[in-house]
């Protein structure tokens, strides 16, 4: 059955209060899970207070100050800063999205910012989610043009109307916020591919140089590959790039229900 | 899965595993299919029952033995009866994993048929006489 409590050694306790900096007029409260697979203590979550007169405007920067400034050991992923990576993808305010694009005044409404790693995905460490099956499931459908035509001696050309059907697609950096925020993902990302990876491979069923396009349908024709997503839209919802992968997916069963008919 | 936790299998082999089903469209288009049958059949139903709770017991009997009626009756039936099956398979699929899915799954489809065969039953008697 599908897990509705944590079990005992997952359940997160209160953790340590960290001393406000000194001489700091202006401060922010940051409750962060923290979890340590070294040394065998329950999640805890730690706060912090980050001077903001001292601080960048993005939540990333309160982590970076953080890490700087008061607690050397806090573990995140972080690299572009600038929303193109997907590297520091995290529960922020109780929303999965990117700290370096998300500003610390959008998620104050509580009073603190709140920071979880992505949820229901094996935790490395601290704020660092374990996505080897994401990764996986994204080269399982094989994410690359797929031709039987001999190659052209210059390029796959491709029409000016037929490349802005990838618009809304190609822009997906496979952060995995989409994916890591589905219920149906949760109980069964083990089987069904999950948001990120179905917008994937819609970028590739829809593009007009690929030749593979009914092979790549046979290999998402799955109850649970594919007929997982309910439309629940929490994918849609916490975007960081705005995309709409619930609408990727539609496009796809509309895909299957046509080659039927 | 659990029992590949320990598996020294690649991620990707495990993402594979037994392939793609090959199924579930028609699953889904049926779902659909039936959801727009059930629009008017609910609407159709509920005034029979309407009209059938404002008279006696022979003014109903009489209702459910006229053609259009007993026919509309049937329609619904089965249409719903195969909807509320897959409709609950999904959430089956859904929330109940292992050995238990596979027993949820029969007794599903099972008292579906149950359900279905005793109400057609019942009109098919009433529309055929013999009460």
């Amino acid at each position: 059955m599908a897990k509705f409590s944590l079990p005992k050694n997952s359940q997160i306790k209160e953790g340590k209060a960290w001393p406000k900096p000194d001489g700091a007029a202006n401060t922010t409260a940051f409750r962060i899970y923290r979890w340590n697979p070294d040394d065998g203590q329950n999640p805890r979550v730690d706060t912090y207070h980050v001077d903001r007169d001292d601080c960048g405007p993005m939540v990333l920067d309160a982590l970076i100050y953080i890490k700087n400034n008061i607690d050397p050991t806090l573990t995140f992923r972080r690299s572009c800063r600038e929303g193109i990576c997907g590297s520091c993808a995290m529960n922020i305010d109780g929303a999965n999205t990117l700290a370096c694009t998300k500003g610390i005044d959008e998620c104050t409404s509580k009073g603190d910012v709140r920071i979880y790693p992505l949820p229901h995905m094996p935790v490395v460490k601290d704020l660092v989610p374990d996505l080897t099956r994401f990764y996986a499931q994204h080269a399982s459908i094989e994410p690359w043009l797929k031709t039987t035509t001999p190659e052209p001696e210059k390029e796959w050309r491709q029409s000016r109307e037929d490349r802005e059907k990838l618009d809304g697609l190609y822009e997906c950096i496979l952060c995995a916020c989409c994916s890591t925020s589905c219920p149906s993902y949760w109980w069964n990302g083990d089987r069904y591919l999950g948001p990120a990876v179905l917008l994937q491979a819609y970028r590739w069923l829809i593009d007009s140089r690929d030749e593979a396009t009914g092979d790549r349908l046979d290999n998402l024709e799955d109850p649970f590959r594919l007929y997982r997503c309910h439309t629940i839209m929490n994918c849609a919802n916490v975007c960081p790039k705005g995309l709409n992968p619930a609408k990727a997916i539609a496009e796809i069963k509309q895909m299957m229900v046509t080659r039927q008919l | 899965m659990a029992s590949t936790k320990h598996s020294l299998r690649t991620p990707l082999g495990r993402v594979r595993g037994l392939g793609s089903a090959r199924s579930g469209t028609s699953h889904f288009w049926h779902q659909r299919l039936t959801a727009l049958a059930n629009v008017p059949l609910a609407l159709a139903f509920i005034a029979i029952v309407v009209c059938a709770a404002g008279g006696g017991y022979d003014e109903a009997l009489a209702l459910v033995r006229s053609p259009l009626v007993a026919l509309l009756l049937l329609l619904f039936i089965l249409s719903a009866t195969y909807h509320m099956r897959i409709g609950m398979q999904v959430i089956i699929e859904d929330y109940v994993h292992g050995g238990a899915k596979v027993a949820a799954v029969i007794a599903n489809t099972f008292f579906a048929l149950l359900v279905a065969a005793a109400a057609v039953f019942a009109v098919l008697k009433i529309s055929f006489g013999g009460m």
